[in-house]
This record gives structure tokens, sequence and C-alpha cells, in this order.
């Protein structure tokens, strides 16, 4: 923000041509607030973190040698009396998703300057994020308590699926615990009116991070529940 | 100030995109329901899953409406991923292999 940049002349050519001009031109390479340009490059470092530990996860699921538990049967429940398979991943994605359009619409309310739809859409994001983590407990809870898995074996099978189930959707719900801190502290200031002055770039770039959670949410969803 | 520009668009795309997400992720639900085995079920998978991450990334991150500089510093780097992933799968069937071959009863 300190870097004055004259937006108008300097990113406005669009393509390749205005990229070759964004990188060779003196001054700021990225049309955007270096808060926002950090949480990219944060990100874009968090999808290694995930993408290895996937990759990991891949690695040992086609080396084990004992037949790997089917995560349809693992996480079914029954609700009122019928056997539902992957219900409660079903419902823990829809909750995230939710929050993921509740966010959007904050950032957007955020720019329009409606300080109390954007506060209260990032309140009810925080509590969706909170429900979430909520159900992981709960999940958690049944596949020790009930299915007796551990890190280091359990009764179904390969002994490497409790491993790296904790190990990625562990990772994953500190990010959504983190993100709902996260969110929680920013929807207070906004609501207080602290970013009056400074801008609301700051709800876009809370709402990055926490669209990634979702994403990343997307890829454990598949390759770990339905595989 | 840098600021005021920041990305606005009408509420109703944010709608629409919830709704598709919704209904992909009963989609990716069903292939687990239907039982789809083999070929069949990986490939709805993969098509669900990088389906929502795109529409994620490009309307919810906003990521279509950014330059070109940034698209690359995202997309980019991330194919790297894909050396690892055809490594560790060679590495992954090999060890299965040896399992197979020295600890089979």
């Amino acid at each position: 923000m300190s870097v004055d940049t004259d937006k108008t002349t300097t990113f406005t050519e669009p393509g390749v041509a205005g990229m070759v001009s964004d990188w060779s031109s003196d001054k700021q390479a990225f049309d955007m607030p270096w808060g926002k340009l950090m949480m990219w490059i944060f990100l874009l470092s968090d999808t290694f973190i995930f993408s290895i530990f996937l990759t990991g996860y891949m690695n040992v699921r086609m080396s084990a040698t004992d037949q790997w538990p089917n995560p349809s049967e693992v996480f079914a429940l029954t609700l009122f009396g019928v056997h539902l398979p992957l219900i409660l991943i079903a419902i823990m994605t829809f909750v995230l998703i939710t929050s993921s359009g509740t966010m959007a619409m904050a950032v957007n309310y955020a720019y329009r300057g409606d300080r109390r739809k954007t506060a209260i859409l990032m309140g009810l994001t925080a509590l969706l994020g909170a429900s979430f983590v909520g159900m992981q407990a709960f999940e958690w809870t049944k596949l020790i308590v009930e299915e007796g898995i551990r890190p280091w074996g359990n009764p179904m099978g390969a002994a490497q699926f409790g491993s790296t189930f904790f190990m990625i959707t562990g990772f994953h719900g500190l990010h959504v615990t983190g993100g709902v801190i996260y969110l929680a502290i920013v929807a207070r200031k906004v609501g207080r009116g602290d970013y009056e002055k400074k801008g609301y770039a700051i709800v876009e770039i809370a709402g990055l991070y926490w669209h990634f959670v979702d994403l990343v949410w997307v890829f454990i969803f598949a390759f770990f529940y339905l595989w | 100030m840098s600021e005021a520009a920041g990305q606005q668009h009408p509420i109703g795309i944010y709608l629409k995109i919830w709704i598709l997400l919704f209904v992909l992720s009963t989609f990716s639900y069903l292939v687990d329901w239907y039982q789809f085995q083999g070929f069949v079920r990986w490939t709805l998978i993969l098509i669900f899953m990088f389906l929502k991450a795109g529409f994620i990334v490009a309307i919810f991150m906003h990521l279509t409406w950014e330059r070109l500089s940034l698209k690359y510093v995202l997309l980019l780097p991330p194919l790297a991923i894909l050396v690892l992933i055809a490594l560790m799968s060679i590495e992954g069937d090999y060890t299965n292999f040896t399992r197979h071959l020295f600890f089979d009863r």
C-alpha cells in the first residue's frame, strides 16, 4: 500500500503482453495489496504440503499387501434405523461448501461497504466451520473408541489406514480450526469498523484462506473417502 | 488506494456456483451410493473433483479475474507434483511387488 502505483496506466494491458510488462517495468509486479499476494504465496506452499501428504498416502496404499479397509463401510452410520454409507462425510462436505458460499458473499458485501452484513456472514462462516470441526471430532471418537482404529493398526486390514487417516484429516482439521479463529477475529474487527480507513481487502484475504480449506477437502473427500 | 477497486461481482454468481458445488458433491456421493467400481468409479471421482476444485479456485477465489502474472505463479508450480506422483506410484508398485515376493506365506 505504501508503494504508489498508478493503476489506471500500469495494469491495463491484458494477456501475455500485459504479463511481460508487469514483470519488466520498474514497478510493483502484482496488481494487488501485498497481504493478498502473501496469502496466495502461503496457499501455494500449503498446496505442496497437502499434495505431499496425499502422495504419501497413495504410496503406502499401493504398497500395502493387506486389504485396505473399505471407507464406505468404515464411515457408515445408522440414522433412524437406516444404514447410510459415508453419510457424515457427505454432510461435512455440504457444510464446508455452504461456509465457502457465505464467505464469498461476505467478501462481496465487504467491498460494497456493508459492514453489518459482512460481519454477520463471516460469523456464519465461522459457525459452519466450527460445526465441521465438531463433526470431525465425533467421527474421530467413533473411529477410535468403537472401531478400534489406531495410527499403528486396525481390525479391518492394512495398518497404514489409521496413520494416513489421522495425519491427513488431522492436519486439515487444524487448518479449519485456525480458520475459524481467524474469521472470528476479522469478523469482530469488521463489525467494530476497524477497517474503515484501511479498506476491506482483509476480508478477501481471509476468504482466500477459507476457500483453500474447502478446496483441500474436495481432494481429501475424493482420494481418501471415495477412492 | 489500491483496495478501492477490489473484486466486485454480482451476488448471483456466488449463489449459482454454490448450487453447482452442491450438485457436484451430490454426484460424487452417488458414485459411492451406487457402488460404481474400477475404472468408471475412478474416472467419475476425478471428473467431479476437478470440476469442484476448478469452480472454487476460478470463481470463489476470483482467479478468473486476476492478471496472467498471478495465474502462472499459482498454476505452474503445482505441476511439479505430477512428477512426484509418477515417481511415488512406481515406487509403491515396486514395494508391493517385493513384499509379495519375500513375505508371502
